[in-house]
């Protein structure tokens, strides 16, 4: 995919730009922590050199077996809804990112975090920490096994939910291709008030939206719902070959 | 908002080479190419998530020649963001990277992750992280830049990561050949360059105002 040291050029691959119109946007007026946070001024363009086409391993170590089950957490079982969250994935040229840490966070059934800025009269869940963790396989398929998150106030605007969701971080094989989100359910009536959903342009935001999947739901104890995460793909260009024929 | 079939999305702007062969997933909803996934913010409960107890540490604690490099993280009222997440990645001090996407290979340079994640919240609003001072890293066209590391902030308030990137004061050779210093007006150049302290670098974030830091489309 990558080419090698030629003299002083390197070939390196070229990440593909999300068009401005399907991306979602750093500020978004209805959400309104954006107004003093996000940046003012149009952001510098930043060509793909090493540092960008590069990045971080982070695997296995990471990872323990019992991260990719949040129904089990404390030594007990968590309350609510049971579900399979699985999926693949890719980038935008449609090859599966292998060994690739998939890290996510969540509130519990009732729509609370474990986490001291969250203190709406809404239970704890003892059993529930809201973490869990895998690495794709070699095919870029992650699997969690979890509770549905409940919806919560977050006083946005007046009587401000966020519809359920489950938050996603991701790391591709480059610093271009880092990204974090959030996964929605199908069919939430939460959708059209809530601004950071309605940020996303509206032909992207069914990308955002999980696929009810009664083939994978367990019999007898758990919902099923798939997810394919698409990261920036690399614009491919043909190696080219120097004078030995060797790839240059 | 249920998923509407026939609202498809426009085709990149760039014709369609169909060098791999491969045609999309053939739903109607899908382009040619797949559409990547849009990105959200990580909110107020990041920490829940993505606190690693090693993530100061881009470099081993103990490796020879570390280097602290702190900051702070300001928001457009000149208040502190005490909720934000900030992640670097670098090379290594010979300007190889610990990474397989590497065309000249993978480096292991002793010690050296090249990567580190620490969030703002203890003082709040500042970050410190632990890492190797970077080599100079060829720019590909047969020019080297200037010592450099690049970061990716996020926050509640942010729907999408902002990147930056961090610059040396004591690199003023290097930083004056630099091709991404070059283009950058002085006055604007300045929000990039970390300076020298005791143990290290300090360099602030300003999410906007007057020192608004110079952030980058990746
Ligand atoms: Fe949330």
């Amino acid at each position: 995919m990558t080419g090698t040291t030629s003299g002083s050029r390197l070939q390196l691959p070229r990440y593909v730009l999300t068009d401005p119109a399907l991306r979602t946007p750093v500020a978004y007026a209805d959400y309104r922590s954006t107004a003093l946070r996000a940046p003012l001024r149009t952001p510098v363009d930043l060509p793909h050199r090493l540092t960008e086409v590069t990045g971080p391993l982070l695997g296995e170590d990471r990872v323990l077996p019992q991260d990719a089950d949040l129904t089990l957490r404390r030594g007990g079982e968590a309350l609510g809804q049971r579900i399979v969250v699985y999926g693949r994935v890719l980038d935008s040229d449609g090859r599966p990112v292998p060994d690739a840490l998939v890290e996510v966070w969540q509130a519990n059934a009732a729509g609370r975090y474990r986490h001291v800025v969250d203190n709406w009269p809404a239970p704890l869940d003892p059993h529930f920490d809201g973490l869990g963790r895998v690495v794709t396989d070699s095919v870029g398929r992650y699997e969690f096994l979890t509770i549905r998150p409940g919806a919560y106030p977050w006083g946005n605007h007046h009587n401000a939910w966020r519809p359920a969701h489950i938050h996603f971080s991701l790391f591709g094989r480059a610093f271009t291709q880092r990204l974090v989100t959030q996964m929605y359910f199908p069919d939430d009536p939460l959708f059209g008030q809530d601004p950071i959903f309605n940020a996303i342009p509206a032909a992207a935001r069914h990308r955002a939206i999980s696929r009810y999947d009664l083939e994978r739901t367990q019999d007898n104890w758990a919902l099923a719902f798939e997810w394919d995460i698409v990261l920036r793909g690399t614009d491919q260009t043909p190696f080219e070959t120097d004078d030995d024929g060797d790839v240059a | 908002m249920t998923l509407d079939p026939l609202d498809v999305p426009p085709d990149p702007t760039t014709p369609f080479q169909p060098r791999s062969g491969r045609r999309g997933t053939g739903f109607l909803t899908e382009p040619l190419r797949l559409g990547t996934t849009p990105s959200a913010t990580v909110g107020p409960y990041l920490a829940i998530g993505l606190t690693w107890p090693d993530g100061a540490w881009a470099a081993a604690e103990g490796t020879g020649g570390g280097i602290w490099i702190r900051g702070r993280v300001f928001d457009g009222a000149g208040d502190l963001v005490p909720d934000a997440m900030v992640e670097t990645w670098q090379a290594d001090p010979d300007g190889g990277f610990p990474s397989p996407e590497d065309p000249r290979g993978a480096s292991s340079y002793p010690g050296f992750r090249g990567y580190a994640r620490v969030q703002t919240i203890d003082p709040p609003g500042e970050f410190g992280l632990f890492t190797l001072k970077p080599g100079r890293v060829p720019d590909g066209e047969g020019g080297l830049q200037a010592p450099h590391i690049d970061v990716s902030l996020f926050a509640r308030g942010l729907l999408d990561r902002v990147v930056t990137r961090i610059y040396f004061a004591d690199e003023a050779e290097a930083n004056a050949e630099d091709a991404v210093l070059k283009g950058l007006p002085e006055d604007r150049r300045q929000t990039l360059i970390a300076t020298p302290t005791d143990d290290g670098y300090r360099l602030d974030v300003h999410l906007q105002g007057d020192r608004e830091t110079v952030f980058f489309a990746v």
